[in-house]
């Protein structure tokens, strides 16, 4: 997959840049030796990465996929073959599939609302505002926190007797209403607010590393041209910034499939079934219900949702720049 | 496939000058409709972000009836220190009441050793795959980026199978030429927890570090190898001193991550080097009784002191080392 | 001391070698103030024996607790003793091999005659061998009742389930919630099988949960309780608040008449400092059937390969049960002992009617002893959404039910 063609244009560079010292190899030496011992030191270097990413990733991974297919209870049973029990069990629960649902309602909502948020920000503070550490830190604070704390402090917020609905009503306004957390059809949303909350401040940094990364001629430019500002993002800033909106992606959609700990501190996935998600499935199944088999079946099944997301987007990316 | 698109494209300019200052569209006067728009609005998102901690730290300063009574928003009418001193010193784990002073220095203990070797490693890592590539190293990191996504319990049974395995099989080894060298265990040691966390930090930092010395400019590369230095030699005297900014991400986000971290905490320590975070999911998270609200949020400030501490400490040098390692590349 | 001297003797028995002090680390979940207080019963009567107990105590049950006991266990990196609920939860570390037997204390000690109910060790054996020592009983088979509310809605406090139905209206009308619900899935599940003991009595409860009888669940009897749920269900409409205690904190306070909870829900009033009888009513089985559940904790003992730990491990085995340690622990948590023989005459009144229920005999098994964790999780997955969705119709409801017994093993 490093080979030749599908690369993007800074792997090219640090493709060149190495067979330039290829090269330079190449006429020093006579022979060309072995495959394996050149770059011996890097390889050795990279053990500790190569294991990980067989062992435990993979090695993890396959074991994991086996045993979906076992009885499995408290302990692993290698030997407990059921076939696809776990799986059309699984999806035969109300609970998994209104996990999945709440899945993809707060994935695509945070996907997009931290993205806009983080880059509405980062543009905002870019504009040689006063006080840009102060508020910067302000709003980067609360990654420092874990996501228990952050799910317990939004849980009292949102608490209608005690938070913002009191408030509000004690001001005046008697028939707000504002009670997410206890209404099944809108407490995904109530979670929402505290994950954006935890997490946009690093999106946010992340933004403006890359705003700061813009050439001051092209503002020049669009100046010199009349476009308004805001065209401007829209049409130069972030196509420039394509690379940066991906690694924030990358981001944000590792944190969304484990999200597990905020849900359980917030709601523990009430009211009813309304706010659980497929991680708090997994583990809960894993080891509540002692029934490893179905918390791996459905750890397979994430583990499978992500691949069918990320493969066809991977090969968009490197089919389109084959064509080029 | 993922990862070189994710961590590459466009380098949008050499680290050095990439973070001089802003670079918006330089305001002219100070009070426009624009620039109050502008104000206005990041004072409102300023009040979204503070608000939840002015609740704990005002929860924390009150006495459990005025909780009860009053609303969270309001400052407390008698200001009172005791939760914070019951949270520190007294507060109960079972039978243990020393509060969360007992776990701080386990917490420090944990702490070092692991982001020492976690990063220390990552960015071994990246430095490979950034330059030194070969022969399905690529490969290797697209795994270790799928690995991201993983969430850690499901890892905890086969972590904990390999883990005594290899103990067993170290120590056996180790046996082989001193017959009573002692049981090596990497299960339930300070050595395991490490191993666990170097693992777990590894995706992120890999992908940080990878893009960093990516856009380390290749001339000083290509200058060392002429010299005749070597993997080690340009990676302790080039790319070492040029780094500063992503280790201090790294540290940070290491620091974050193994700081909060309970799960890996609880498995491999035993009851007298429990992490602070255990004490905290104890007061926290206790199953039955009475909540002291007060007491958890004095006891949340607490545990979060130290992150905090490094987030408003390191400023601005942590954006630079995220425009550095996110998202040149 | 009659305790040191009773252990030393035990002790003896068990195995002449150990006489030095050892350290047993005990993991554990009681980290609340009362339960603490009991914990610290066991620790204090372990130091006194020259031993040290060293705590391990990890708040949060099931999801946070079990899968750091079961690494421990399985990464050979045990525990000396650990609590676990009794039942099935042990089944397989038991065949695995990895828990210390400890029939031999049992055997030592009389376990089989003292305790009661015997369903209790029943629990802890597996193929004639016993693997844990069982240190107390909790009950699920309770109702707390306000009286404050009752007496601003008007009406006399009931007296069992079908007047407090009845009086619902008068509640509502005074603007209080009914019956006050977590919204916890244990807290559903647990809620619906006291109801199901009430209303469909226990032989139709046996059937469904010792014998996984399918047709028992989907008939005529369970209709009846599934119908009563929904009642409930709606009785329960505007309590919107998720832990225990703050349910039974609406009781106390008088905004919510009644709630269905297991015995420890008594600690709360107590440190409201509530009179029972005066200030709240406990009704056991819901008034209709006085019955109750054996529910417990116990400790199981992971199997170490130092013979000096492991008579360690028999003798704190053997302390748990002794009847000084029972009654100083029971009476610190609130739960009632599992040996008939202790004097407890410190007990508050609502502790005593349970006294008497256990004495006269009227125990059944608890769920945890009967279904497995699994079919459990199914249970409290189905009750959650049937609680908290009013769109579930009773008949959807038993069906589903139905079919989960079905599958149970």
């Amino acid at each position: 997959m490093n080979a030749g063609p599908h690369r993007s244009p800074i792997t090219r560079k640090g493709g060149e840049a190495m067979s330039a010292i290829d090269a330079g190899q190449g006429r020093t030496r006579a022979k060309r030796p072995n495959r394996l011992f050149r770059n011996k030191t890097a390889k050795i270097a990279a053990i500790p990465m190569v294991a990980t990413a067989l062992v435990i990733f993979i090695g993890c991974t396959l074991w994991t996929v086996y045993h979906s297919f076992t009885g499995s209870r408290l302990l692993p049973a290698p030997h407990k073959w059921v076939g696809l029990d776990q799986y059309e069990r699984l999806w035969s629960t109300n609970r998994w599939i209104t996990s999945i649902e709440n899945l993809a309602i707060y994935g695509a909502c945070s996907m997009i609302l931290s993205l806009v948020i983080g880059f509405t920000l980062a543009a905002l503070l870019d504009r040689k505002i006063r006080f840009e550490n102060t508020i910067r830190t302000i709003i980067l604070y609360p990654f420092a926190l874990s996501f228990i704390v952050t799910g317990l402090v939004w849980q009292w917020i949102l608490n209608p007797s005690l938070g913002l609905q009191n408030v509000v009503r004690d001001w005046g306004w008697e028939s707000f209403t504002f009670d997410p957390l206890n209404n099944p059809e809108i407490v995904i949303f109530g979670i929402l607010i505290a994950g954006i909350w935890q997490g946009s401040g690093f999106i946010m940094v992340v933004m403006l590393a890359g705003l700061r990364g813009i050439d001051e001629d092209i503002w020049k430019a669009s100046r010199v041209e009349g476009i308004p500002t805001w065209k401007t993002y829209i049409f130069i800033i972030i196509p420039m910034m394509r690379p940066v909106f991906v690694t924030a992606l990358v981001l944000i959609a590792s944190g969304i499939i484990k999200v597990y700990d905020l849900v359980v501190a917030q709601t523990s996935g009430g009211p009813g079934i309304a706010s659980e998600v497929p991680a708090k499935y997994v583990i809960e199944k894993m080891f509540s219900s002692q029934n490893l088999g179905q918390g791996f079946a459905a750890s397979t099944m994430m583990l499978v949702s992500v691949l069918i997301i990320l493969i066809p987007w991977a090969y968009l990316e490197f089919g389109g720049k084959r064509r080029v | 496939m993922s990862d070189t698109a994710l961590a590459s494209g466009v380098a949008l300019k050499p680290a050095q000058d990439a973070l001089s200052g802003p670079r918006g569209p330089k305001p002219k006067r100070r009070i426009t409709p624009a620039n109050i728009i502008l104000y206005s609005t990041l004072f409102v998102v300023c009040i979204y972000y503070l608000l939840p901690l002015y609740v704990m730290i005002v929860t924390s300063l009150k006495g459990m009836p005025e909780i009860r009574l009053g609303n969270i928003f309001s400052p407390p009418v008698e200001v009172t220190y005791e939760p914070w001193i019951k949270a520190w010193a007294e507060a109960c784990t079972g039978v243990n009441c020393d509060g969360l002073s007992r776990g701080f220095w386990n917490s420090v203990w944990i702490l070092v050793p692991s982001v020492f070797l976690s990063i220390a490693i990552a960015s071994v890592n990246g430095y490979a795959l950034a330059n030194w590539r070969f022969k399905g190293s690529e490969v290797f990191f697209t795994i270790l980026i799928f690995g991201a996504f993983i969430p850690y319990q499901v890892m905890i049974y086969p972590i904990v199978i390999i883990l005594r395995e290899s103990g067993e099989g170290i120590t056996s080894f180790v046996r082989f030429f001193y017959e009573d060298a002692p049981t090596i265990r990497l299960m339930g040691s300070l050595s395991g927890l490490v191993i666990v966390h170097t693992i777990f930090g590894m995706p992120i930092l890999t992908l940080l570090f990878r893009n960093y010395f990516t856009s380390v400019p290749e001339e000083l590369f290509k200058a060392a190898r002429v010299d005749g230095a070597g993997f080690w030699g340009i990676y302790f005297r080039i790319m070492l001193p040029m780094s500063l900014p992503i280790f201090v991400v790294a540290m940070i986000l290491q620091v974050t991550g193994i700081w909060n971290d309970f799960l890996f905490g609880v498995i491999y320590t035993k009851p007298d080097t429990y992490p602070m975070t255990v004490q905290l999911n104890n007061i926290v998270n206790s199953v039955q009784g009475i909540k002291e609200y007060n007491v958890n949020m004095a006891a949340t400030l607490l545990t979060g002191l130290v992150p905090l501490f490094i987030y408003f400490a390191s400023g601005k040098l942590f954006v630079r080392g995220i425009a550095a390692g996110a998202v040149k590349g | 001391m009659k305790l040191t001297t009773k252990l030393l003797a035990a002790t003896a028995m068990i195995s002449a070698t150990a006489a030095s002090a050892v350290e047993l680390e005990v993991t554990h979940w009681w980290t609340s103030g009362g339960e603490a207080a009991a914990v610290s019963k066991f620790a204090e009567a372990w130091n006194a024996t020259g031993n040290t107990w060293v705590d391990g105590a990890i708040a949060g049950s099931g999801g946070t607790a079990r899968p750091i006991i079961i690494s421990r266990i399985l990464g050979g990196d045990p525990m000396g003793a650990t609590q676990l609920n009794h039942g099935r939860q042990a089944e397989e570390l038991i065949e695995a091999g990895m828990l210390l037997d400890l029939t031999d204390v049992a055997a030592a000690e009389g376990w089989k005659d003292i305790v009661n109910p015997p369903t209790l060790l029943d629990a802890c054996t597996l193929d004639g061998r016993i693997y844990c020592a069982p240190v107390n009983i909790h009950s699920w088979q309770w109702m707390w009742l306000s009286h404050q509310a009752f007496e601003d809605a008007g009406v006399d406090v009931p007296s069992n389930w079908d007047e407090f139905v009845a009086a619902a209206p008068a509640l509502e009308a005074a603007g209080k919630v009914p019956l006050a619900m977590g919204q916890q899935p244990w807290q559903s599940s647990g809620a619906f099988g006291v109801m199901t003991i009430a209303i469909a009595g226990t032989e139709a409860w046996l059937q469904v949960n010792r014998d996984k009888d399918a047709d028992v669940a989907a008939g005529p009897e369970y209709t009846k309780v599934f119908e009563a749920a929904v009642t409930a269900r709606e009785m329960a409409a505007d309590s919107n608040v998720q832990d225990w205690n703050l349910a039974t904190n609406l009781v106390i306070t008088g905004q919510a008449g009644g709630q269905i909870m297991g015995d420890w829900a008594q600690g709360e009033f107590q440190v409201a400092e509530q009179v029972a009888g005066e200030d709240y009513t406990c009704l056991p089985g819901l008034g209709v059937n006085e019955i109750l559940d054996t529910a417990g904790d116990a400790f199981y003992f992971p199997k170490q390969d130092d013979p000096e730990i492991e008579a360690a491990q028999k003798e704190m085995a053997a302390m748990l049960l002794s009847p000084d340690v029972q009654v100083a622990f029971n009476l610190a948590k609130g739960s009632l002992p599992i040996r008939g023989d202790v004097d407890l005459s410190a007990a508050n009144d609502c502790m005593k009617k349970g006294l008497e229920i256990l004495a006269g005999g009227n125990v059944l098994p608890s769920g945890d002893i009967l279904l497995s964790p699994d079919t459990q999780g199914q249970v409290e997955d189905l009750m959650v959404e049937f609680w908290n969705d009013p769109s579930i119709t009773a008949a959807d409801a038993q069906a589903r039910y139905a079919a989960i017994i079905a599958d149970a093993d």
